[in-house]
């Protein structure tokens, strides 16, 4: 496993928080206690209380602050680090906390007999304890001194106190460097040398320290002393540094710290030799001032647009996507034009034109397109109060008005937003009813807004029954103007299919992503385009159809019948599956962001952003390069955001069960005696015709139940459901109301990256560590992503089990609602969308695998075993049923 | 034999069989018609207010009872029988106004208790019985609001539960039981003071006995009263190396059984469970019967997920008789050794690992 490092929240500290420090000093511990909670919230995993402060009654404030939180359950959930420099506060907080805390701190600062004293009180009352290095000399500066009193405590802790070493957490001091006092060159380094020969001679101590006092020469300069930080911790958690207190709001990224100024810290944290005339800590001070602002002043952005006039100002903004000056150019513009619709109808619209010719004609791609709405927006929000002081103003002309709507049960909208962005950056007005919207609702709001296209969204398989319902709700009511239909799970077939014969009063469009958006609504809204295009599509869905017909009845297929004497069989006699290291669940609460992001498959990301190619080849690309670097860096600048100020909080939940298949089920049993059934997952079974005379797996018709030994044989099955989107929709929320699209997608798109990255990080430790049949399996991202590792993590309603429902199931063993906050819509769509679950299967010839279409025969099977009758049945697996439902 | 070879030998009898508690007191305090003359007795004939009710003062007014009932549960098969002393401590009696004769409850319910179970030892050596001092929870908590308008208020303090916890152990352990046993555990803070209060009777140059842990779940939320989970709450209790962690009360077999299976899971000690006799029905009564007990409990026993069974309320000696006809001669749960690493605790566990 990777070191993950503990952020101790230092909000709730006096000490650290002039806020917190002003709320308990007035006695206000309701908004006191609100702090505590956004921490919570936030996913700060332990929270740090210190009131020491001159003016307060310490001891009174933890005691009246922890009797609080006793209260708040949401807060109480973490343990509290109790921090004061005084023991008797330290003990009457320790007076009031049911859990497990820990003290922050004791040392030997006044001797060995009072240290033990502390100690033994701490180990009475259940605590875990930091210790300083500081003895009766004072506190150690040198790496000698801080391992020396370390070891010296540690024995007197675990051998005299009898003290659990894995309760011990040393903070062996950090202190300024860069003072300009040589002496105190090396102290970053003296703390990480410390930090490895604590970790390497006292067992399963732990290393913590407060971060903030190494950069202190450089107060006042917020972006050198980040930078100091970040390169700190580099090195000090490479070393074994395990927690911090720090002030988590925006630690950079180690990679993303200017070479120039890294090579500078990096000079002063590891002491090196200086490379030039002057000291290291001179060369940091002389570069510093040019970070402050966390611009570069040596290489501005090149401004000699500046010098074009308004319009083309306004033009180059708009492609760049730059939004510095646009209000000021939009001020120029109005000044310049008798009414401030003009603007927007002149300059802007001339814009946006533009944009639309580069991205239709590929050379802007979608996320500089989306940029270019967020300064239209900008603009557009600037005249506003213009136009409405206009009473005489006559409303802006539109091309046209389209409704979207993600159907119910679904709650997917990142590539519904992105075709709304395009279209509006096309003058189309779009009206977003958002997600999981009833049928009745979409068909009303369409009617009250008059609008001229409906547009569907969905992602999941269920909401493609939803599309034709819609659909016909549409013929029903009398409806006539045109339908689109888009989303992952939508296709031309399906479309033409199931959708558009249920739909004649207009025509039924699939659009495949949004770049071809604007073309279809354009030409289904042109008086002259609009006649050619539909019999267009009719006629080619016409092909579709048939097509679809012929390829039913020619592919050669097995009965249920013969498919199961074709499975997949595994020698279980010479075979001894692997059992887990626990049964029941386990969930795993705030999990490391940054740990995640390390762990994050980037291609998918492009592709949601319609760059298609691999990461990290993608960035060199001829066409799409520059595109994909600058979406990358944006996305590089937010996941640090996201890290650093805990936007997102990722949660997770495991679970292990005695399991054996029987027929197509697999069975989970109550514990070892496998006697009780707890639970049984269906699984279907793939029916094309195979290659019998081929032996090996590829060629049987594989259910996922076959990877599972049967009866007589002990097996065990692992599920997991994880989410690191809670707090996506308040921060997408907050960006749109802003009227900035593009970040609001952006922190779509990377809460959906980080649930997978949980989602393959979580799948990894299970393999290592919490199921543990590959313990020395190397870590190796790209290995990762390849699926190059034993077993698999198949979702209900992904290729190799196609049902959604099955995901009920598997909610109800992890309890999976409290365990992680996740929720399933009426057609099993996981909320907040950031979040991915699945089974857990162990044997090493298991396989991902797609069911594909199905038979009759398997679907009666089916009903009967799910206690459905036929058409239920029929339902929920209508996208792979291989004949026409009656 | 010495108090340090019975603990030897408890140990040991630990390590060869599943170990048996006695049953509910309660109950069968309440099957002798007991009028409040008999509460009261000589000593406290002249108490104001009621005394009936009031089960541990029988320990000094009708000790020939408290003696019945351990030797009833001896003789159903039980290894471990507690003192009657379920609420004996000053906070415990201050409900009656007899805050003055903890120490003397205390001190008689050990001397009872241990001389019915040196008897049975001594008709049966090859099967000793141990006294556990029984020490119950309190009507106050230390971890939850006295005043639904303000959320800070308590009636107590740390201070104040300890102190009268300390007074309770220190007396059983003058009166020579074999350990001590912290039970239906509500809120784990008024735990941690009843464990405090035990460790530092060793400042006091007493003999270290081992120390039994059993919380309550009180219903399916799967949390105690005060909130926490059952990970969290052996989290909280652990630096107290107990001899064994558990969970009694409030809940029958089948709904605790979960929660066993979770404690078993992560405690690297003996786990116990001594549940009801079912769900009360309508009339509060309890109606599992011995054989339904008996069954239940053997099937933990042969899944290997408990080391000490036992009831709680509505059990009765003969509950405990077929409960240890059951699961005689089987093994006991292993106890696991779990990978080194910090662990914490709010309502909800935290892992350094």
């Amino acid at each position: 496993m990777r070191p993950t490092f503990i952020n101790v929240g230092e909000r709730t500290n006096v000490t650290g928080s002039a806020k917190f420090r002003k709320l308990i000093t007035e006695g206000d511990y309701p908004a006191a206690l609100s702090v505590a909670r956004q921490q919570v919230d936030a996913g700060a995993s332990v929270i740090d209380l210190n009131f020491d402060e001159g003016l307060l009654d310490s001891r009174q404030a933890m005691i009246t602050f922890l009797n609080l939180i006793a209260a708040e359950p949401d807060i109480a959930r973490v343990p509290v680090m109790i921090d004061s420099s005084k023991w008797e506060v330290i003990e009457a907080g320790l007076r009031c906390v049911q859990g497990k805390s820990i003290v922050n701190s004791i040392s030997m600062k006044e001797g060995e007999a009072k240290f033990i004293e502390q100690a033994r009180a701490c180990l009475r009352y259940g605590a875990a304890v930091v210790v300083m290095a500081f003895d009766e000399q004072g506190q150690a500066d040198t790496a000698a001194r801080k391992i020396e009193i370390c070891q010296r405590a540690y024995r007197i802790l675990v051998d005299e106190v009898g003290f659990p070493p894995e309760d011990i957490i040393f903070d062996p001091n950090i202190f300024a460097v860069a003072t300009g006092i040589d002496e105190h060159n090396n102290y970053a380094v003296d703390f990480i040398e410390a930090c490895r020969t604590i970790k390497a001679t006292l067992p399963h101590a732990r290393i913590s320290g407060g971060v903030s006092n190494v950069s202190f020469s450089f107060r006042g300069n917020e972006p050198v002393r980040r930078a100091i930080h970040g390169v700190f911790l580099y090195h000090a958690i490479a070393a074994g540094m395990d927690m911090g207190i720090v002030n988590a709001g925006d630690l950079p990224v180690y990679d993303d710290i200017p070479a120039e100024l890294r090579e500078a810290v990096e000079d002063v944290i590891l002491n090196r030799p200086q490379r030039t005339n002057i000291s290291n800590t001179e060369r940091l001070v002389e570069l510093a001032p040019k970070y402050k602002g966390g611009k570069s002043e040596a290489k501005g952005p090149d401004l000699t647009w500046r010098e074009k006039t308004v319009g083309e100002r306004i033009t180059h903004a708009l492609v760049h996507g730059l939004t510095d000056y646009i209000e000021a150019d939009t001020e120029e513009a109005r000044a310049s034009v008798e009414r401030p619709l003009h603007v927007i109808e002149g300059p802007l619209m001339d814009g946006m034109n533009v944009v639309g010719d580069l991205f239709g004609a590929g050379k802007m791609f979608l996320p500089q397109v989306v940029k270019s709405a967020r300064v239209m927006k900008q603009a557009v929000a600037y005249l506003e109060p213009f136009m409405e002081a206009e009473k005489a103003g006559k409303p802006r002309e539109q091309a046209g008005r389209v409704l979207m709507a993600t159907v119910k049960g679904d709650v997917h909208d990142i590539g519904k937003n992105i075709v709304g962005v395009v279209l509006q950056c096309n003058n189309y007005e779009v009206i977003d009813l958002g997600v999981m919207v009833p049928a009745d609702r979409i068909l009303d709001e369409a009617i009250a807004h008059n609008v001229d296209i409906v547009g569907l969204s969905g992602l999941i398989t269920p909401s493609l029954d939803e599309m034709a319902y819609v659909a016909g709700e549409m013929e029903r009511r009398g409806f006539t103007i045109p339908l689109l239909i888009g989303g992952a799970t939508t296709s031309k077939t399906h479309t033409a299919v199931k959708i558009e014969p249920k739909y004649k009063g207009g025509q039924t469009t699939y659009v495949l992503d949004a770049s071809r958006a604007v073309g279809v609504v354009s030409g289904l809204l042109s008086p002259t385009e609009k006649a050619r295009l539909q019999a267009e599509t009719a006629a080619d869905y016409v092909k579709v159809r048939e097509a679809f017909a012929r390829g039913q009845d020619k592919r050669a297929r097995a009965t249920l019948e013969e498919a199961r004497a074709n499975a997949f069989a595994p020698d279980w006699s010479i075979y001894q599956p692997p059992k887990p290291s626990f049964f029941g669940t386990r969930t795993f609460a705030a999990y490391d962001l940054a740990d995640l992001a390390r762990h994050i498959d980037w291609s998918p990301f492009f592709a949601s952003w319609e760059l298609i190619g691999r990461y990290p080849q993608i960035l060199e690309d001829d066409v799409v390069g520059e595109a994909a670097r600058d979406l990358y860096k944006d996305a590089q600048g937010m996941l640090q955001q996201i890290i650093g100020q805990n936007w997102f909080e990722a949660r997770g939940v495991v679970g292990f069960w005695p399991a054996n298949s029987d027929g197509d089920d697999i069975v989970l049993w109550t514990d070892e005696g496998r006697e009780t059934e707890l639970a049984r997952f269906r699984t279907l079974r793939q029916q094309m015709a195979k290659d019998r005379s081929q032996a090996d797996g590829g060629r049987a018709n594989v259910a996922l139940a076959d990877f599972v030994a049967p009866v007589g044989t002990p097996d065990w099955l692992g599920g997991f459901a994880v989410t690191a989107g809670h707090g996506e929709a308040e921060i997408a929320r907050a960006f749109k109301d802003k009227g900035d699209d593009y970040s609001a997608i952006m922190a779509a798109a990377l809460a959906d990256r980080l649930a997978e990255a949980f989602a393959e990080a979580l799948h990894r430790r299970v393999r290592t560590e919490l199921w543990g049949y590959a313990p020395d399996e190397p870590f190796d991202v790209e290995a990762m992503i390849a699926e190059q590792y034993r077993g698999i993590r198949p979702a209900p309603g992904y290729p190799a089990q196609p049902d959604h429902t099955e995901k009920a199931t598997l909610f109800r063993l992890l309890d999976a609602e409290a365990a992680t906050g996740l929720a399933l819509t009426e057609s099993f769509a996981m909320f907040p969308t950031a979040a991915v679950s699945g089974l857990y299967f162990s044997h090493p010839e298991s396989h991902y695998f797609g069911v594909g279409r199905i038979e009759r025969d398997q679907v009666e099977d089916y009903a009967r075993r799910k206690g459905w009758d036929v058409k239920t049945a029929e339902r929920w697996l209508g996208p792979i049923l291989n004949y026409e439902a009656g | 034999m010495t108090r340090s070879e019975r603990i030897a030998a408890l140990k040991q009898a630990a390590r060869e069989r599943v170990l048996i508690l006695d049953g509910s007191w309660g109950v069968m305090f309440q099957k002798r018609g007991l009028d409040e003359a008999d509460y009261r007795g000589e000593r406290f004939k002249d108490h104001v207010g009621q005394m009936k009710g009031n089960n541990d003062i029988l320990c000094l007014t009708r000790p020939d009872i408290v003696g019945e009932l351990h030797d009833a549960y001896y003789g159903a098969g039980a290894d471990i029988s507690e003192t009657n002393t379920f609420s004996s401590t000053s906070i415990g009696q201050g409900e009656y106004g007899r805050e003055a004769d903890v120490r003397d409850i205390n001190l008689a319910a050990a001397r009872i208790a241990r001389e019915s179970a040196d008897r049975w030892t001594a008709k049966e050596p090859d099967k000793p019985r141990f006294v556990a001092g029984s020490i119950g929870p309190l009507p106050v908590m230390l971890s939850m609001s006295s005043d639904v308008n303000d959320p800070g208020a308590r009636k107590v303090t740390f201070e104040q539960v300890y102190e009268a916890y300390s007074e309770q152990v220190r007396a059983l352990h003058d009166g020579g039981v074999d350990l001590f046993l912290i039970e239906t555990i509500t809120d784990t803070l008024n735990c941690k003071a009843a464990i405090k209060a035990i460790l530092d009777l060793q400042d006091q140059g007493l003999e270290a006995l081992p120390i039994w842990i059993s919380g309550t779940i009180t219903d399916r939320s799967g949390r105690t009263l005060s909130g926490q989970t059952v990970e969290a709450f052996w989290n909280s209790v652990r630096h107290a190396k107990p001899f064994a962690i558990g969970l009694n009360c409030a809940l029958g077999a089948d709904l605790m059984r979960p929660h066993i299976a979770e404690l078993s899971r992560i405690a690297d000690t003996l786990v116990s469970a001594y549940p009801n006799a079912g769900l009360p029905n309508a009339m509060g009564e309890y109606d599992e019967t011995p054989d339904q007990t008996g069954h239940q409990l053997h099937d933990w026993a042969g899944d290997g997920i408990v080391n000490i069974l036992g009831g709680c309320c509505g059990t009765t000696p003969e509950h405990i008789r077929h409960v240890a006809d059951a699961v005689r001669g089987m093994t006991p749960r292993p106890v696991p050794e779990r990978p080194t690493a910090m662990r914490l605790a709010g309502l909800e566990p935290f892992e350094l690992a």
